[in-house]
């Protein structure tokens, strides 16, 4: 069983406490987790130094305001940190990371990465429009029953990856009574343990995997089925996927927030896509009429091409959409079977490679030769 | 319907192998459907699945793409990325419903021009039985 440490205190706070302590005591240089930025309730995550600074962090506020894979990506583009950070990412976070780290965008070393047992976020909306603030005690409750949260985003309610994987502490959420008296940090590393050695706590021995996950996975389960089936009858074939995605403007807003589009100049916005006046004449002359702006079925499906292959099921993508569009469901479901087709799990290795760059002289072979 | 020929297929064909079975196919008189609009790259592998995607947005009722037999590359592992591209294109297709039949891989070699001649030949009436591509007529697209 592995070793963990129960901080008397409340969940965010334990944590936090634990934070500032590895801060004050110089193990680590930089916390990255949520901060309340002031009285508005504005949310974002932030790179702490100063121990003050951690008073207004919320490492489990329900809220992803953007990948934190990507921003930990942004931070190591040019090498690992200098610095020690602990930084307190969810599941999918890591992963994205990962998948990002995979193809030279960052570097893992030198972080303590915490990530809880993950029951979900809000959509971003849910802050501004004050949802998000009215059911977050119905958010904890469905925590500590292990249930599922109609709330919470679309690929959350669907995802069975709420454990993570890669980090250095769990913290146990899910199914867990009692988190407003004690805080349990599940020590998965060597690393971790070596961190956790000067916090106040009592150590004890927990699973992971319990009960209540166990629950959850299986409610997650059904309800992706049920997700899934209703894909099948609706959202398949041509003129499903026109209609689905007949909203677009072309903002390319789901790809700017997608962790795994990290392309800083993107193919969809180049040259090669761009839509010429000679362009627009020729295909006038052989169609009846064009969409103006043209290409965003071809922008679409090219983005699915690119990087279904590492489709986390974050949901940040549907989140962004100015008009709606439920674009992760549609990603997610092509990333699913296309992940299966390849037995490859977004972020489960850092080792492994992305199958889009690699290949295997024997495999597929009855491909080709028909 | 959009007034284009039906069927319209593009193939795109590497140039040393499949490029190459097709010219001898010509050579030798072989019967190649008319459907069949060539494209040459220099290697399957540089077959981007963007240009699968775009014929496919055009309209065009079939899109093949041909390229040595594995181990065969003549830039030594292109076609393997090919295959794995084709598996991809296939698997998204597949699950968005695309009609994943309009689409092929083949490995054809300088010296298969019957099988060239078969393999155009059995996709051309494969579309012709399927009918034109929907997506012909959709503009708004």
């Amino acid at each position: 069983m592995p070793k963990a440490v129960k901080i008397k205190n409340s969940t965010d706070k334990g944590i936090v406490e634990m934070l500032g302590g590895l801060l004050q005591s110089d193990k680590i240089k930089g916390v990255f987790t949520l901060k309340k930025m002031n009285e508005s309730g504005a949310v974002a995550y932030s790179l702490i130094t100063e121990v003050d600074e951690l008073e207004k962090a919320v490492p489990f506020y329900p809220f992803m305001p953007m990948n934190a894979g990507r921003a930990l990506s942004t931070f190591t583009l040019d090498g690992e940190t200098q610095e020690p950070i602990a930084a307190v990412l969810r599941p999918c976070e890591i992963r994205a990371f990962i998948e990002l780290v995979k193809r030279a965008q960052g570097s893992l070393e030198n972080f303590l990465l915490i990530s809880p047992v993950c029951a979900g976020v809000f959509p971003l909306k849910s802050l501004a429009d004050g949802s998000l603030e009215k059911n977050l005690s119905r958010y904890w409750e469905s925590v500590e029953n292990a249930a599922l949260d109609p709330n919470t985003r679309e690929t959350c309610q669907s995802c069975e990856d709420f454990i993570p994987v890669h980090a250095d502490m769990t913290i146990v959420t899910v199914g867990a009574k009692n988190l407003e008296e004690g805080c349990i940090v599940i020590l998965n590393t060597k690393k971790a343990e070596e961190f956790a050695s000067g916090v106040t706590g009592q150590t004890v021995s927990e699973e992971t995997e319990t009960e209540g996950t166990e629950k959850l996975k299986k409610l997650r389960r059904e309800w992706k089925e049920t997700v899934f089936e209703e894909f099948e009858r609706n959202g398949v074939g041509q003129a499903a996927l026109i209609k689905t995605f007949a909203a677009c403007l072309g903002c390319h807003a789901c790809s700017h927030a997608c962790p795994i589009c990290y392309c800083t100049f993107c193919d969809f916005d180049s040259k090669t896509c761009e839509y010429q006046p000679v362009s627009f004449h020729s295909e006038l002359e052989q169609k009846g009429g064009l969409k103006v702006p043209p290409g965003n079925i071809f922008f679409h499906l090219g983005r699915m091409a690119h990087m279904a292959v590492s489709c986390v099921r974050c949901g940040m993508c549907s989140d962004v959409c100015p008009v709606g569009i439920p674009v992760a469901s549609v990603f997610s479901r092509v990333g699913d079977s296309l992940q299966e087709v390849f037995e490859y799990i977004p972020g489960r290795n850092v080792e492994e490679p992305v199958p889009s760059g690699t290949y295997k002289e024997q495999e597929f072979v009855e491909i080709g030769e028909q | 319907m959009n007034s284009d020929s039906f069927p319209k297929i593009i193939g795109f064909l590497c140039n040393w192998c499949s490029y190459t079975g097709a010219d001898l196919a010509g050579t030798a008189r072989m019967k190649i459907p008319p459907a069949i609009r060539v494209v040459r790259v220099m290697c399957s592998g540089r077959i981007d699945p963007l240009f699968v995607l775009r014929a496919y947005l055009k309209g065009a009722d079939g899109i093949m793409m041909m390229g040595c037999h594995p181990g065969d590359c003549h830039y030594q592992k292109g076609n393997y990325n090919a295959r794995r591209r084709y598996v991809m294109l296939d698997s998204i297709l597949g699950t968005l419903g695309l009609e994943r039949e309009r689409f092929g891989l083949w490995w054809v070699s300088a010296s298969e021009a019957p099988r060239y001649a078969q393999a155009t030949k059995d996709f051309t009436e494969r579309i012709e039985e399927m009918g034109p591509n929907p997506l012909r007529d959709e503009i708004f697209l």
